[in-house]
């Protein structure tokens, strides 16, 4: 039977993240898949966190790990917010219509 | 259940909880104000900036104080750091009164109550020797910071701005929480004197350890706005309201700067040779790209963006020759050579974007180039005070600019590193072509608009002892510099 080790986790949480990376920059569609890329990475982060606390036998990453989700729901409720003031100005919340500042 | 708990000294956090006492108290009190009373709130703000400075001064000891379980640091680096935070913020908010009062959106209470709990973040920031510290510190600002820009809400691009401050800011924490998490499980531990330690007494796994650096360096480069991660710098700066914009581009460097101290000269100097080779990389390629991106600019914030950039790769150049080959004889001189050339950065910066609310009026918003076209004809003594800003930023001798950037090039050259002495030299003067550009259109180019200048005399006083500060603080350089010093020696 397989075992489960750190390293398994860590290559978990270091495919969630590439995952998320390109999430963000390859996606030219919609502003919400970004959002939800975002929270992806700290899901990963956080999946590592939990590994090496448990591996190493110390509580605190998993302390760690409480208050990044607690930051990332507040991250995501201003993260909407904003998309809510773009939509009214923009009337749109695709990528590629985020164009007005360039240089 | 609760035998072994032990109140923890609060002493040393006492201007931050303060600070968040009087944040909230401000958010309802302001719910009684009318907008048209808003002076009140303003007035409340800036009362409490003055007391956090106050209960600094009662309560600093000048040793180094941990506290929380040694997640808390106090330190003379953090006391000074703090001290130029609440002046910067006070200066910030008195520049920005006048253009938000314009600006019926902003005209609100939260944008008092926001740059508080930013300075909150910055001051946690400052003082965080945990790896949970420095996140919480970080964020308070970042998410504070991305609703301010937001606050202009029926602009298109303020929100636009918003929106892309808001992802790359996250995508920088999410790399800086990455490289923290390899870090925590190369240590064992989350505390960063802890981390030194372990790292010190060596068996820790080197592999795991760079994997992680790599991350961390690249998040606080996020964080400090230095090429390759420089992206959002301009957009941001050009998207904001200018009074945000004057807000982002001051406090939050000093900040960003004492957390690059905290984790990569506290935390991780073991790792020095590795860091500085990341550090020198980024260094060269902002004040490159930064210098020569700013002379193709019509846009007077986005030209100052560029020039972020380059002042900051500059900054690093100081952090980068701390360690030579594992001799820290120069350490004390470099770093207080970067501490120096931050503050410095920050008064210039004040200054000039502080100039541009003051030229802006309700519906008018000075930001581009030729709007400044014959400001000495319209007032010559604001006129001379922009040149003493343009002249300190490009770095023209007797200018607190140019001692900025002669303390950080001496630590360069003491350190060896002749070569990247003489390509900051290089930059640095390609550099100046875009500040005293700006100079020629105020003093030779033929006045658009007539109309002398109008400000509030409070404004006008302050921001003339900002652009005198420059200049005597470039006659006297020593006040701030041996502070530095005498900051840091009490404090490494």
């Amino acid at each position: 039977m397989l075992t489960l080790s750190l390293s398994h986790f860590l290559i978990l949480g270091a495919i969630l993240f590439a995952i998320s990376i390109v999430g963000i920059f390859l996606n030219r569609k919609n502003l919400l898949v970004l959002l939800m890329a975002i929270e992806l990475m700290l899901l990963s982060v956080n999946m590592n966190f939990v590994a090496f606390s448990h591996y190493l036998q110390d509580i605190s990453g998993q302390i760690f790990v409480f208050f990044i989700l607690t930051v990332a729901a507040a991250e995501s409720a201003i993260g909407l917010a904003i998309l809510i003031v773009l939509f009214r100005n923009l009337k749109s919340i695709h990528v590629d219509d985020l164009g007005s500042l360039k240089g | 259940m609760f035998d072994n708990f032990v109140v923890p000294n609060l002493l040393p956090a006492a201007p931050e909880m303060f600070l968040a006492v009087m944040a909230l108290a401000i958010l309802m009190i302001d719910l009684t104000v009318k907008d048209s009373r808003r002076t009140v709130t303003f007035a409340l703000t800036q009362l409490t900036l003055i007391g956090c400075a106050a209960i600094q001064f009662a309560t600093s000891t000048g040793e180094i104080t941990y506290t929380f379980s040694n997640m808390f640091v106090d330190d003379l680096m953090a006391d000074l750091l703090k001290l130029f935070l609440y002046m910067t913020v006070l200066m910030v908010l008195f520049y920005s009164r006048g253009y938000i009062i314009d600006r019926e959106p902003m005209n609100k209470g939260e944008y008092y109550v926001l740059a508080l709990f930013a300075t909150l973040g910055m001051m946690v920031m400052i003082s965080a020797n945990h790896f949970v510290t420095i996140y919480i510190g970080l964020e308070l600002l970042s998410l504070s910071l991305y609703a301010m820009v937001a606050m202009n809400r029926d602009s298109v691009v303020s929100s636009e701005a918003a929106m892309k401050y808001f992802v790359l800011g996250a995508l920088a924490s999410g790399l800086l929480l990455y490289g923290m998490s390899m870090i925590y499980g190369a240590t064992g531990t989350l505390e960063i004197t802890a981390i030194a330690e372990r790292l010190y007494s060596g068996g820790v796994n080197k592999t795991v350890l760079v994997f992680g650096l790599v991350f961390l360096v690249g998040g606080l480069a996020f964080k400090l706005g230095v090429v390759p991660f420089h992206m959002w710098i301009p957009d941001v700066y050009h998207g904001a309201p200018t009074s945000v914009t004057l807000f982002i581009s001051t406090a939050p460097k000093l900040a960003a700067f004492a957390i690059v101290m905290r984790l990569l000269v506290n935390g991780l100097i073991t790792m020095a040779a590795d860091w500085q080779s990341m550090l020198i990389i980024l260094s060269v390629l902002s004040m490159a790209i930064g210098n020569l991106a700013a002379i193709a600019q019509t846009n007077l914030k986005r030209m100052l963006a560029y020039s972020a950039i380059s002042h900051m790769g500059f900054m690093l150049l100081g952090i980068v020759t701390g360690v030579v080959g594992g001799d820290a004889r120069y350490a004390l001189n470099a770093y207080s050579s970067a501490m120096f050339y931050v503050i410095a950065y920050v008064l210039m910066s004040a200054g000039t974007f502080g100039m541009m609310l003051l030229m802006a009026r309700a519906g008018f918003e000075a930001e581009e180039i030729n709007d400044y076209k014959g400001l000495n004809k319209r007032s010559p003594w604001f006129a001379g005070i922009m040149l003493m800003l343009m002249f300190s930023m490009a770095g023209v001798p007797f200018f607190i600019g140019f001692f900025a950037k002669f303390s950080v090039l001496q630590a360069v050259v003491a350190a060896g590193y002749m070569w990247l002495a003489i390509v900051a030299v290089l930059f640095s003067l390609i550099g100046a072509f875009y500040y005293l550009r700006l100079v020629k259109v105020m003093y030779f180019d033929q006045p658009e608009d007539e109309s002398p200048l109008t400000a509030p005399m409070d404004v006008r006083i302050l921001i003339s002892a900002n652009g005198l500060a420059v200049a005597l603080l470039g006659i006297f350089p020593q006040v701030i510099m041996s502070l530095c010093a005498y900051a840091l020696l009490r404090s490494l």
